[in-house]
């Protein structure tokens, strides 16, 4: 199919659903209304169940079974991801020589954010039942703290820092933790995911039952599946070559 | 919906053209940062701190950086591809 | 002007595929997937929002628990998102590095059917 034709099929098919849905946004509740049902019956839910934060009472408390799905697909993702970027039998790994430095300020600073980063990533997952974070945002943030050293460092100085093993086991202990802990929910409360841990005080960090385990297990494996993603594509980038001869 | 909303709104709409009809994969991923840069301050303003936490860090840092990657991993093996090409005699002994 | 947040949703998922199918390099598509991918979370949080100063829904020391909040289950479906599909992504992109390897191109119009 020629670009012309491509490009005469979007536009016609393109302005149907342009002008649909426009159709459709004007039988919405328009921008900003005060209906809000499934506000309604969740921010009440997650009260009870002693979460402040009640974005993370959803994730993990009131519709974990989707959180489940989610992270299946996440380390899913990630072993296809590095199947497919593995060197192939005609490729060899290259050791990488230790080349040029940055400046000498950025490697200040780098050396000076990094612990500070990976405190910050652990904070934002601990605290994610109480206040806006979680395991989602703290691996992530925990995940590019970590690389860090691969901007102020060398490749090299990389590799030492993140020997490759221990976050793949983080990555499938992570999720395995999910089915684990939903299976004891299974035993103690009748329902997969249920929250069977005791429940504190609104606002401390340990008062809201299973959602700050979950939190903390997404995070485990959330920071396992970015590592071991990007490394893959560190390793194409740099370190693999077509054997030669 | 206020000024502040209406604003942000245009820009994101403006990014996002950005993104889209930068033609070289190389000016794309800096633009998809500053992209995701907007969508965290729209999303801010909307009242979502959980979800402009995610963004910032997924759409500024990691996806960013793997389309880089990505675009020179192309570019070398396609340039090792051209000097083969050009030395065939060497594959030949 | 109350359904402008819906319509700029919808323009951004229309202009990805327009991307998409105007593009002459395989990564310069996956970016274009992940702006459309972007519309739909805006579609979501639009949905989710409430004027006239409602708060984010998190409370703590200052705010008491109140139903004065905008939509959490909107969000939640949202931040999950944002991450997984960056996995998906780099899926993508890890297919794209590899058709490259196969096929000496990344332009979709150079790309042979499928071959015997």
């Amino acid at each position: 199919m020629t670009r012309l034709a491509r490009l005469i099929i979007f536009l016609l098919a393109g302005g149907v659903v342009a002008v649909a849905f426009v159709l459709a946004t004007l039988d919405l509740p328009h921008f900003g209304s005060d209906h809000h049902p499934y506000r309604d019956l969740s921010v009440p839910a997650a009260v009870q169940h002693h979460t402040a934060n009640v974005v993370s009472a959803v994730n993990f408390d009131q519709r974990a079974i989707d959180t489940f799905g989610e992270e299946s697909i996440l380390i899913a993702s990630v072993v296809g991801a590095v199947a497919l970027l593995r060197p192939s039998r005609e490729e060899t790994e290259r050791r990488v020589p230790d080349l040029g430095r940055a400046l000498e300020s950025t490697r200040l600073i780098g050396y000076v954010l990094l612990p500070i980063t990976l405190v910050l990533g652990i904070d934002v997952v601990a605290h994610g039942g109480t206040t806006p974070g979680g395991g989602f945002q703290g691996g992530v943030v925990l995940a590019t703290g970590l690389h860090l050293l691969y901007v102020v460092g060398s490749y090299p100085a990389l590799g030492r820092l993140r020997p490759l093993v221990p976050f793949e086991i983080a990555d499938s202990a992570g999720a395995a933790g999910f089915a684990v802990i939903g299976l004891i929910g299974l035993g103690s409360t009748g329902a997969f995911l249920g929250n069977f841990l005791p429940f504190g005080q609104l606002g401390q960090i340990l008062s809201t039952g299973t959602v700050q385990v979950l939190s903390g297990v997404v995070g485990v494996e959330v920071v396992g599946g970015m590592v071991v993603l990007l490394s893959s594509f560190f390793e194409q980038e740099i370190a693999v070559r077509p054997e030669d001869g | 919906m206020t000024a502040l909303v209406a604003v942000t709104l245009t820009v994101v709409a403006l990014a996002g053209t950005a993104v889209v009809l930068a033609d070289a994969p190389e000016r794309q991923a800096v633009t998809l940062a500053v992209f995701g840069v907007t969508l965290v301050v729209l999303f801010v303003v909307l009242q979502a701190p959980d979800v402009a936490l995610s963004e910032l860090g997924i759409g500024t840092a990691i996806v960013p950086l793997m389309v880089m990657l990505t675009i020179r991993t192309v570019w070398k093996d396609k340039q090792q591809r051209e000097r083969r090409e050009q030395a065939p005699s060497d594959e030949d002994t | 002007m109350a359904v402008y947040a819906y319509l700029v949703a919808g323009y951004l998922i229309l202009v990805g595929c327009y991307g998409i199918i105007r593009s002459r390099h395989l990564v310069h598509a996956v970016v274009c997937l992940s702006v459309a991918q972007a519309g739909t979370y805006v579609l979501l949080m639009a949905v989710g929002y409430q004027a006239g100063g409602a708060s984010a829904p998190v409370f703590g020391s200052t705010t008491e628990p109140n139903k004065h909040v905008v939509d959490p289950v909107v969000q939640a479906m949202a931040l999950t998102d944002i991450v997984v599909s960056a996995t998906v992504t780099a899926l993508l992109l890890a297919l794209a590095i590899q058709i490259n390897k196969r096929q000496g191109t990344v332009d979709p119009d150079e790309l042979a059917a499928l071959k015997g």
